[in-house]
C-alpha cells in the first residue's frame, strides 16, 4: 500500500502549499471523480465528522459543491450563511466562530471579504480551516478545480501557457490560478484594462497585457473573469459596452490560441459581457466540467485535512 | 521497519502452474460464466487478476469483464492512520447487479481488506454471488472469511510479511517471506 503524508493541516491559499502538495491534491481528486458517477454517491471516509460552511459572502455554487463534497464522504455538514444568521447581528468573526467551535467541528470552510480571515481564524481556532474565497487574496479550491480540468485535458498540468483575462486586480480565481501555475512554471499571460491589471505580477515572471489578441496568442488555456460588478468594477472602465469590445472572448479572437485550447470560466457567467455565448456552449469550453470537479477537489481537500487520524 | 527475506516460496515456474489452477478452477466451479466477473483490489490484487483474466482467455477463449477496486475509503482503520493511504482509481465499467463476482487478492490476511471490499461493492449494487481467490492465504483471520479459491496456504508468523512480486511491477515473479531485521 503507497503512503503518502500531506503536511498541512489547513487550506489557506495555493501560496501555502508545496508543488507535492498540489499533485498529491489532483491525484486525489481524479480518483474521487468516479465516485459521483456511482449509483450511490457515497463513501464512509469521513463518517462521524463534522464539516462547518461559514460563509460571509454570497455563494451558491463553492457553498453547495463543499455541501455535496463534505456530504458524499458521509460528513456532516452545517450551513451558516451570513443572511440567515447571527452573522448579521453585530458578533465578531472571533466571536462566531468561537462559538461554532464550542460544538466541535473538525473542519470549518470560510468565505469571508476581508484577506486573511481564513489564516487568522488558525491563530485560535482548533478546526482545520478551510479557504473557500478570503477578499481578494486566494480561492484555492478554485485554482485546484481548474488545474484538474486541464489535467483531465491535456493529461499534465506542466509545461502549459494560460491567459486570465478579465478584472485581475479584484480576483481571488486569479490569483490562486497565478500563484499556482507560477509554483509548476508554467506561463501565465494576465490580460485586462490597465485599471484591472496590477502590472506588480510582473515581478512574478507574468506577462501583462492590455491587447486581448496579443496575449491570447498560442495559449493552451483561456481563463475568462467574471465582470464583478458587485465590487464596483464599473468605476474602472468606461462601460460595460467598452468593456465587451475589448475584452469579450469571441470565436475569432479565441481562435488565435492554440489549436487544442481550451475556454475556462470560474463562473457565475455574464453572457455577452466577458463571454460570447455560443463559445460558452461550444465543445471548447470546459466550464462546467469545471463544476463537477469542483466536488471531486473539495473531496480531496477534506480528505486529506481529515480522512486519516488527523 | 528494516526487513529481509525469510524463505523463498515460490519461483516464476511454481507461480505459473499455480495461477493456470486457479483460472481452472474458477470455471470448474462456475459453469454459467455469462453472469461472471471479475474485479481486482488495488493494488497487487489487479495484477494477480489480469493474470488470472489471461489465462482463462488462453485456455478457453472465455473474455471475462474485469474490473479495479479502490477499497482506501472503506477501511477500517482509517481514523487510526498517520499517514494517507493513497486513494487510487475505482474502475468497474460494469453493473454489478445480479453478477457473479470473483473477487480476487493477492494476499489474504486478517480479512478486513475484504470485508471493506464487500461493503465497497455492495455501495454498487447488488450482486448475485462474490465469491474471494486469493494467491497466498497466510492465515491470521480476525474476521469471518475464507477464501473460495486459493493458490496456496502459507502459514506464517503475525510479524512476517508474505511479498508476492510481480514482474508487472517488479523485477521477476516470485513469493517471499520477509522478516524484520530487529524488534
Amino acid at each position: 500500500m503507497k503512503k503518502t503524508i500531506f503536511k498541512q493541516n489547513h487550506l489557506l491559499g495555493i501560496g501555502h502549499l508545496s508543488t507535492a502538495d498540489i499533485d498529491l491534491i489532483l491525484e486525489t481528486a481524479e480518483s474521487f471523480v468516479e465516485i459521483s458517477t456511482r449509483n450511490i454517491k457515497k463513501v464512509p471516509a469521513l463518517k462521524g465528522k463534522t464539516v462547518v460552511n461559514l460563509f460571509y459572502e454570497n455563494s451558491t455554487r463553492t457553498r453547495s459543491s463543499f455541501e455535496i463534497a463534505a456530504k458524499r464522504l458521509s460528513a456532516d455538514l452545517i450551513n451558516f450563511s451570513a443572511s440567515t444568521s447571527s452573522l448579521k447581528k453585530g458578533e465578531s468573526l472571533k466571536d462566531t466562530v468561537m462559538t461554532l467551535e464550542s460544538m466541535n467541528p473538525d473542519v470549518i470552510v470560510i468565505r469571508h471579504s476581508a484577506a486573511g480571515s481564513a489564516k487568522y481564524l488558525t491563530t485560535f481556532a482548533r478546526s482545520a480551516i478551510v479557504n473557500a474565497g478570503d477578499g481578494f487574496h486566494e480561492h484555492p479550491t478554485q485554482a485546484l478545480l481548474d488545474a484538474l480540468t486541464i489535467k483531465q485535458k491535456f493529461g499534465t498540468i506542466r509545461g502549459l501557457k494560460l491567459a486570465i483575462v478579465g478584472d485581475i486586480l479584484h480576483s481571488r480565481v486569479a490569483r490562486s490560478n497565478l500563484f499556482l501555475h507560477h509554483k509548476i512554471g508554467n506561463q501565465v499571460n494576465l490580460i485586462g484594462p490597465p485599471s484591472l491589471v496590477p502590472r506588480e505580477f510582473e515581478t512574478m515572471g507574468a506577462g501583462v497585457y492590455y491587447d486581448l489578441k496579443e496575449g491570447v496568442k498560442d495559449v493552451d488555456v483561456v481563463m475568462m473573469l467574471r465582470v464583478q460588478a458587485e465590487r464596483g468594477a464599473g468605476v474602472y472602465f468606461p462601460s460595460i459596452r467598452e468593456y465587451r469590445k475589448y475584452f469579450a472572448i469571441t470565436p475569432e479572437v479565441f481562435s488565435l490560441a492554440k489549436e487544442r485550447a481550451i475556454l475556462m470560466h470560474p463562473g457565475p457567467l455574464n453572457r455577452d459581457v466577458e463571454i460570447d455565448k455560443t463559445l460558452a456552449d461550444s465543445d471548447r469550453s470546459v466550464i462546467l466540467r469545471q463544476v463537477t470537479n469542483g466536488i471531486a477537489v473539495r473531496m480531496a481537500v477534506l480528505y486529506l485535512l481529515k480522512g486519516a487520524g488527523k | 521497519m528494516e526487513e529481509k527475506i525469510k524463505a523463498k516460496i515460490m519461483d516464476e515456474k511454481k507461480m505459473k502452474r499455480t495461477f493456470s489452477r486457479m483460472a481452472m478452477e474458477i470455471l470448474e466451479r462456475n459453469r454459467e460464466v455469462e453472469n461472471l466477473v471479475l474485479i481486482g483490489i488495488q493494488s497487487k490484487g489487479v495484477f494477480v487478476t489480469k493474470r488470472i483474466q489471461d489465462l482463462v482467455k488462453e485456455m478457453e477463449d472465455i473474455d471475462l469483464p474485469l474490473g479495479i477496486l479502490d477499497i482506501t475509503l472503506f477501511r477500517d482503520d482509517l481514523h487510526k492512520k498517520e499517514h494517507h493511504p493513497v486513494v487510487q482509481k475505482t474502475e468497474i465499467d460494469f453493473s454489478v447487479e445480479d453478477k457473479d463476482i470473483i473477487l480476487i487478492d493477492d494476499v489474504l490476511f486478517t480479512g478486513r481488506t475484504i470485508r471493506a471490499a464487500m461493503d465497497s461493492i455492495f455501495e454498487l449494487g447488488r450482486p448475485g454471488s462474490i465469491q474471494l481467490a486469493v494467491f497466498i492465504d497466510r492465515g491470521h483471520r480476525e474476521l469471518p472469511i475464507s477464501a473460495d479459491f486459493r493458490g496456496k496456504y502459507l502459514p506464517t508468523s503475525r510479524r512476517e510479511r508474505v511479498n508476492v512480486m510481480l514482474k508487472e511491477i517488479e523485477e521477476k515473479d516470485q513469493v517471499l517471506i520477509m522478516e524484520p531485521t530487529r524488534f
